[in-house]
């Protein structure tokens, strides 16, 4: 009766060995660009250090906690504040404006910069506009404010990295506070009481996992902070390596970085202490919003018009209305038809990359059910935190020594002569991608599997299938839609990478993010925004998913219908904006 | 604080986009009375809470507390400022507070010397004095019901509305939990309007039922006169497990496989359905009716397929000639009795129900 399968087959050790390692060396491809970065860093970047520490790290140092410090309050306003007008208020609009609101997702944060210096430029429509209207031909006989100083910057990057924030609370407030804020409004509250007794301190860690998240961002930019004349570490690493070629330098102000990142996730994790005690509430119904009439819906309207004007609306609107100029006056160049292809190539490598491995990781946490597979998992996910220069200068030495092994070893041979193989071939920009993004798909194929019931899994083993069938037979096809929706944010993510694109491509290979920059840098607007009209309008794509998205869970929670728990881990963990799930692995098994 | 307060709803209607919620519906609720709305989910009672508590604006309609007006044509109260208290479902505590600080929510109009003191004792007499510094998540699904029942009473609110105040309970708790909150409500005199779908709960607990169905209140009355006098087969379906049987009325008789009865006064000719309670049949032996005096030879007879075991009874199924499904008998019978035997059976009267075809 046994002999059909011992019972060690049936728990399928060797099956789920085999899983774990290729985990395990997925994990290490992923942490060896850190060690790496650790090593070089170690080497000492002889003389240049004493320099580096008195007159670059400090002004790094300052300005990136400006910075951060600045976009983080406004961040944190416009989001808390958006997403309470969007849940508590009905006005006319409202339900356009709730997924408007999301928007500026869509636009890389050196596209607004680049849109803005552009606009607001002396010479530009704004300042010519307002002089036309003023009645003044001196350009200089009206005072304007300069985009170009660290208030335009962190106003900048915080109008357009808002939406995190924005997207984490709204769902809080919607799901988890619904009957609260009743029973607060029953018990005599007002409405502005409400807010700041129970709203708020309830929302606090979806505040903190959106508002980090922003962070993260704006401390990965490059093209913003860099135009508008902020120095940034991201700033500084690109400049060490790209003006004096001094890697280790680079790679000791990338290490200062990584302190900067966990400083950030230690804060998030403090903030979101209490977590677990408040994602209690069982059923989901939007709290009955206060219909705004009159002048205070003008007001709502125009409060939540302003975000998407500034942070969207304007930019985009610029570069494609330049962009569409540029086509009727001079057609599309066939060098911006190379890039979109670079572009795809490279992109569309990375996401098959991520996607295999990121299935490979999570399949192998699932399977194996011990601690290991899932410390493997978060390992793998590390990537995301590191900003792109960081990773770049962390690969740079290990590809380069491959490179020449490779090269070495094939000389001599076959007396091949293949150049570098690897940095050559876009390859390192592939990995670079892997790195920063497998945490996007790993976490999509995890959230994917933990819907599905172990029972399943026991299903399948009970019927002969060993552990890599079940995977292959029974979770892939049902996971599919996960993956997909994991694998396309991935892709649209590599699309817009700035600071590893620049450092990691193969000379004379542009995409259209770093054709973009190069323009900008050089302060030519021409063939510019087609590249960046591009890049907009393909992020756009995740922008309407996830818009829809959230539509189809307000549908379900205006009839008041559905599974309450499930629906609000889904929102607190969004596939769409995955990094959400790969910053919040705690929320996700704490919740199970 | 403020005394038991009156509750009048007057012609409320409410949509939600086509679905009619509220449908026309007007109920007075005495101080001090408990007052269930009894349906199945969906029928609206929960809208009707919500109605009264503020939380949903009706599309027509007026709710009086205590005679003042708190929603009419161009009228509504906000909910903060109406002294209704409410407890949800999901008992709604706050998880960032304390236990106390909970209960102690509702009384941020007083100075906290009164307020602290005021909620202490509320928490006291649900018997939860020693939680006060813990968290809600620290505490058993029946204690943070009864945390729910001290906070919402404890600013003294002129109505309790409850939406389904015990389904979240399990359900050998659910009988104390339910004794101890009448208790509570009746020691504060307090008027209460308690949301449920369980008639057994609304007849425990009610001083009267509205029982509702697609928006509309089809009945108002005590436990007893809903349970004897249901008034259509909707009513006595949801009181009863009955047996069913279509028949029809000719000159005031109903002739049906189990015998004829006498139609109700009022009872227009043509199809009716006959109900009998399960437990208004006693069934007997034929064969040891050997005794048997004039009238039980009379009596129908049928073929017993089926006897279960239920502990305090047993249930019977009995095959009737005529009728279309088994008749469905509770009840103690001679313990000889085992399928396939023949029984009569003797109907009683008083658990006899006829409903016209427009009744349903």
């Amino acid at each position: 009766m046994r002999s059909g399968f011992s019972s060690s087959a049936f728990f399928g050790r060797g099956g789920e060995r085999s899983w774990l390692v290729a985990s395990a060396c997925v994990a290490l491809l992923v942490l060896a660009p850190f060690v790496s970065l650790g090593l070089i860093a170690a080497q000492g970047s002889g003389d240049l250090w004493p320099h580096i520490l008195a007159y670059v790290l400090p002004q790094a140092l300052r300005d990136t906690a400006i910075l951060l410090a600045g976009v983080g309050v406004v961040v944190v306003t416009l989001g808390v504040g958006l997403a309470w007008l969007v849940t508590a208020y009905e006005f006319p609009g409202r339900r356009a404006f709730d997924w408007a609101l999301l928007l500026p997702l869509a636009t890389p944060t050196y596209i607004v910069a680049y849109a803005y210096l552009d606009l607001m430029h002396p010479i530009g429509p704004v300042q010519t506009g307002l002089r036309a209207l003023l009645g003044l031909t001196d350009p200089r006989a009206l005072w304007f404010p300069d985009v170009r100083t660290m208030t335009g910057c962190v106003l900048l990057l915080g109008f357009v990295l808002y939406p995190y924030v924005y997207l984490s609370t709204r769902a809080m407030f919607l799901m988890q506070a619904g009957s609260l804020l009743e029973a607060a409004r029953t018990l005599g509250a007002s409405r502005t009481r409400v807010f700041f007794r129970v709203a708020l301190p309830l929302a606090r860690p979806a505040i903190a996992v959106g508002a980090s998240l922003a962070l993260m961002e704006a401390l990965n930019d490059i093209g913003a902070s860099e135009f508008l004349g902020v120095k940034t570490l991201s700033v500084s690493i690109y400049a060490t390596w790209i003006n004096r070629s001094n890697l280790p330098g680079a790679a000791q102000i990338a290490l200062a970085m990584l302190l900067v990142v966990v400083a950030l996730i230690l804060l998030e994790r403090w903030a979101r202490r209490r977590e677990r005690y408040v994602s209690q509430a069982q059923r989901a119904r939007r709290a009955a919003p206060l219909r705004l009439k009159g002048w205070r819906a003008g007001l709502a309207i125009a409060l939540v018009s302003a975000p998407i004007l500034v942070g969207f609306l304007l930019p985009a609107g610029h570069v494609a209305s330049e962009a569409w100029k540029r086509v009727r006056f001079a057609g599309v160049s066939p060098q911006i038809w190379q890039e979109v292809l670079n572009t795809i190539l490279v992109a569309g490598a990375a996401t098959l990359v991520a996607a295999t491995l990121g299935f490979l990781v999570a399949a192998s946490a699932r399977l194996s059910r011990a601690p290991v597979g899932g410390a493997l998992l978060r390992a793998a996910s590390l990537g995301y935190a590191a900003p792109g220069t960081v990773v770049a200068i962390g690969l740079m030495t290990p590809l380069f020594l491959l490179d020449n092994l490779i090269a070495d070893g094939l000389e001599a041979a076959f007396g091949l002569s293949v150049g570098l193989l690897i940095s050559g071939s876009g390859a390192a920009l592939v990995y670079a991608y892997a790195v920063r993004f497998l945490t996007i798909s790993a976490g999509g194929v995890e959230s994917g599997l933990a819907k599905l019931s172990p029972s399943l899994d026991h299903a399948a083993r009970a019927l002969g299938q060993t552990a890599g069938g079940a995977m292959r037979r029974v979770h892939l096809p049902l996971i599919r839609p996960a993956l997909g929706g994991a694998a396309l944010l991935v892709f649209v993510d590599c699309m817009k990478e700035l600071p590893a694109t620049l450092l990691l491509r193969p000379l004379n290979f542009e995409t259209l993010a770093t054709h973009l920059y190069g323009e900008a840098a050089r302060g030519t607007y021409e063939d510019g925004s087609v590249a960046a009209t591009f890049i907009v309008l393909v992020g756009l794509i995740p922008v309407v998913m996830l818009a829809r998205l959230s539509r189809r869970r307000a549908l379900a929670w205006d009839k008041g219908a559905g599974d309450g728990e499930a629906m609000a881990r889904d929102l607190l963990l969004p596939e769409s904006a995955a990094a959400v799930s790969a910053s919040a692995p705690p929320a996700q098994r704490g919740g199970a | 604080m403020s005394a038991a307060a009156s509750l009048d709803l007057q012609n409320l209607r409410q949509t939600f986009g086509k679905t009619l919620a509220v449908d026309d519906v007007s109920l007075r609720v005495e101080p001090g009375e408990i007052m269930c709305l009894l349906g199945h989910s969906g029928c609206g009672k929960t809208s009707l809470l919500r109605i009264v508590a503020g939380l949903e604006r009706p599309d027509a309609g007026r709710v009086l507390i205590d005679g003042r007006d708190v929603v009419g044509p161009d009228r509504f109260t906000q909910p903060e400022q109406r002294g209704v208290g409410m407890m949800f479902q999901d008992y709604a505590l706050f998880p960032h507070l304390t236990i106390l600080e909970n209960v102690t929510f509702g009384l941020s109009r007083l100075p906290a010397a009164k307020a602290g003191p005021l909620a202490a004792s509320a928490l006291a007499r649900v018997g939860l004095s020693r939680y006060a510094k813990d968290y809600p998540h620290m505490l058993s699904g029946g204690e943070q019901q009864r945390v729910a029942l001290a906070r919402a009473l404890a600013p003294g609110p002129g109505v309790l509305l409850m939406d389904e105040p015990f389904s979240n309970l399990d359900q050998r708790m659910r009988e104390r939990i339910r004794e101890e909150t009448v208790a509570v409500l009746r020691e504060k005199g307090a008027t209460a309007v308690v949301v449920t779908h369980d008639p057994v709960e609304a007849m425990q607990i009610a001083d009267r039922i509205a029982l509702m169905r697609a928006g509309r209140i089809l009945q108002i009355g005590t436990a007893a006169e809903l349970y004897a006098r249901p008034g259509s087969l909707f009513a006595a379906r949801f009181f009863c497990d009955l047996n069913e049987i279509e028949a029809l009325a000719v000159g005031g008789r109903i002739a049906t496989p189990l015998g004829a009865f006498p139609a109700p006064p009022g009872l227009p000719d043509g199809q009716v359905t006959l109900c009998l309670r399960p437990f208004g049949v006693t069934l007997r032996a034929v064969d040891s009716c050997a005794d048997s005096s004039a009238d039980s030879a009379l009596d129908p007879v049928g073929v017993l397929v089926q006897r279960r075991f239920l502990g305090d009874e047993d249930l019977f199924h009995v095959a009737v000639e005529g009728l279309a499904a088994p008749l469905r008998v509770r009840g103690r019978a001679a313990p000889a009795l085992q399928p396939g035997a023949r029984v009569s059976l003797r109907v009683d009267p008083n658990h006899v129900l006829v409903f016209g075809r427009n009744s349903v």
